[in-house]
């Protein structure tokens, strides 16, 4: 494959809780190409969540680097970091968070009030977007009024809509049923193949592993060898 | 949809308590409307600026009377062009109908009172008439009074020589004001200080309740003032010199301190108001710390995120004060109205302009705490519920 889409060298992470530090990743190094779809696995406290987080531009590594399509991010101060975040990547969460008080349109919206788009031209994107998630006669629904799947593909636009060309997403599918979870992850797949949008998705869900690339193990804070 | 849709959409999250803390603030606003337009009246004392008249009463209150012979004393200060004095004389029409009645002398009054538009026929006939009485046009239209018509008029301070205190003048003038301000004042009557004085039993002679002095074009009202209290200071009759408007308002001064009842109503309605508003922004942003959270995560920067909280205060003050200024305004012209002008509650640019300060103010300090907390989130704490 091309150049990768993520590099991740060494990177250590610790927490402090006063006094007492906790290591969750020790000189965890790994590299996902261009249009990859990895699917990261592994127990509970493992350090998924929080080597996502780091990939996302969320949270910063105590030591190592991370560069992201092209980019040192470990190195960005936090507002850098936020303005990189609204360009470059897209988040999808288990829980959608959506925001209640806005429509779907007007969730699949907010990222680009970021941008210098005319209203006219968000509107657009907007409809692009809801349209790629399946989601174009729902424009005008409020979260609560829309299924657990439903919502997931709100928040998949909302991810989508500014163009970024690296998608994370902490367990997409763990609130949803099975038949659902396989519409999601369908969809994801079709991002990936289709639009060449590089995709990491943190699972408990084997099956759900199965529709990406490949698979990674942590365990402990460590990649474990992978399979092929 | 724009940020500002955003903002007003997330004040809508909770209708009932949004619409609950808008009343509140816009009933505070409402009052301190009202009482901050009393309170500039009340406190625009000591304004010197722009006097034309001052007015001088016994020191100790305007109801003690003064001698008519300071007239001389008066006329006699630089700065003083013309003296005039009246003396109340506690008219009733009919049984129970107070008038603001005063005898006067009609030539010096007619000299210092350019604002009375009335023919000068009208002002020959009432110093030439011993019984002669002049009232203003809403007087007049209220009893249906006519020139030339004899008005009976009993005076419950002032009986006549034989006992009566039944009075009776003859309608010689009707007087209109220069212009809608005075119009407004037309509810009053006077008559010849020379009858008067004739003919009250007590032979209260050669006494009035206060002078008004005409300025000279160009005079100091306020070095005026000084003068002619000190002129009669350590005398039996000290005096207390003050402006037109002072003057009017000085016997509702008498009752306390306007100024300090109204800033301790303020104090205790926008504390209040502090809490009330405080408690619904630190309610809102506690209860959507993760949506917060997903804001940074698109990429909105921390400054933006105190920038939406700060934005909601402001908006929900703003809103609430406008509203509650605009319902004072009304309010004020309701009461100006319905008392013919007498009470006159403005909201002016000053009271405006200090409505506008508070709404900044409140909204900073309901809005900066709560967007402070907003602005100090991390994202990944809060997403995680930590
Ligand atoms: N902000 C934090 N402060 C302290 N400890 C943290 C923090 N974030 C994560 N941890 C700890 O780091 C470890 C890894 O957490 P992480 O959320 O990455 O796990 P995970 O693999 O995503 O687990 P799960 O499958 O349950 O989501 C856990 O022990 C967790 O308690
Ligand atoms: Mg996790």
């Amino acid at each position: 494959m091309s150049e990768p889409m993520v590099k991740v060298h060494n990177v250590t992470k610790v927490y402090e809780r006063g006094k007492q530090k906790i290591e969750v990743l020790h000189g965890l190094t790994l590299e996902i190409p261009k249009g990859d779809f990895v699917a990261l696995m592994g127990p509970s406290g493992s350090g998924k969540t929080t080597l996502l987080n780091l990939i996302g531009g969320l949270d910063k590594p105590t030591s190592g680097e991370i560069t992201v399509g092209g980019n040192r991010i470990d190195q960005l101060g936090s507002g850098q970091l936020a303005n990189w975040r609204a360009h470059n990547v897209g988040f999808v969460f288990q829980f959608y968070n959506l925001m209640p008080v806005l429509t779907a349109e007007g969730n699949v919206e907010l990222p680009l009030l970021l941008t210098r788009l005319s209203a006219a031209q968000r509107r657009k994107n907007v409809a692009v977007a809801l349209e790629v998630v399946g989601l174009g006669d729902r424009a005008k629904h409020k979260p609560r009024e829309l299924s657990g799947g439903q919502e997931q593909r709100v928040a998949i636009a909302r991810a989508l809509v500014s163009d970024p060309q690296l998608l994370v997403c902490d367990e997409p599918t763990g609130d949803l049923d099975r038949k659902t979870a396989d519409e999601i992850l369908g969809l994801l797949q079709v991002l990936n193949r289709e639009h060449g949008k590089t995709i990491v998705i943190v699972t408990h869900d084997p099956k759900a592993a199965e529709f990406a690339r490949r698979t990674l193990h942590l365990e402990k804070g460590q990649l474990l060898e992978q399979a092929a | 949809m724009t940020r500002t849709g955003f903002v007003v959409a997330n004040l809508f999250r909770k209708r009932t308590r949004t619409i609950l803390t808008l009343l509140s603030v816009i009933m505070a606003f409402l009052l301190f409307g009202l009482l901050q337009s009393v309170n500039t009246v009340f406190s625009s004392g000591a304004d010197f600026v722009g006097a034309t008249r001052l007015f001088v009463q016994a020191r100790v209150s305007f109801t003690t009377p003064l001698p008519r012979s300071m007239v001389p004393k008066l006329e006699a200060i630089p700065g003083v062009a013309r003296v005039a004095y009246q003396q109340w004389f506690g008219g009733v029409w009919q049984t129970n109908t107070p008038l603001i009645m005063f005898a006067l002398d009609p030539q010096r009054y007619h000299d210092v009172y350019a604002e009375w538009k009335m023919p000068e026929a009208q002002w020959q006939a009432f110093e030439q008439t011993r019984t002669g009485l002049i009232v203003g046009r809403q007087l007049a239209n209220q009893h249906g009074w006519k020139l030339g018509q004899k008005i009976p008029i009993s005076s419950n301070i002032w009986p006549q020589k034989n006992g009566s205190k039944a009075w009776e003048f003859d309608l010689v003038g009707i007087f209109d004001g220069k212009d809608e301000d005075w119009q407004k004042r037309t509810n009053l009557a006077f008559i010849q200080q020379d009858y008067f004085d004739e003919a009250n039993q007590f032979g209260l002679k050669g006494r009035t309740n206060f002078f008004i002095l005409k300025l000279a074009p160009g005079a100091d009202a306020q070095a005026v003032s000084k003068t002619v209290d000190a002129m009669f200071e350590n005398s039996p009759d000290e005096t207390k010199t003050q402006t037109e408007k002072d003057f009017n308002i000085s016997f509702v001064k008498q009752i306390g301190d306007i100024g300090l009842i109204v800033r301790w109503i303020l104090f205790a309605v926008f504390f209040t108001l502090l809490l009330v508003v405080g408690n619904t922004m630190a309610q809102s942003v506690r209860e959507r710390i993760p949506e917060l959270a997903v804001l940074k995560t698109l990429g909105f920067s921390d400054g933006s995120v105190f920038g939406f909280v700060l934005a909601e205060a402001f908006a929900l003050v703003l809103a609430g004060g406008l509203i509650g200024l605009a319902l004072a305004s009304l309010a004020g012209a309701m009461v100006e109205k319905a008392t013919g002008g007498q009470f006159l509650l403005r909201l002016d640019a000053s009271v405006w302009l200090l409505g506008v300060l508070a709404i900044v103010l409140m909204s900073l300090a309901v809005g900066l705490l709560p967007g402070l907390r907003a602005r100090r989130l991390e994202i990944v704490d809060a997403l995680a519920g930590r």
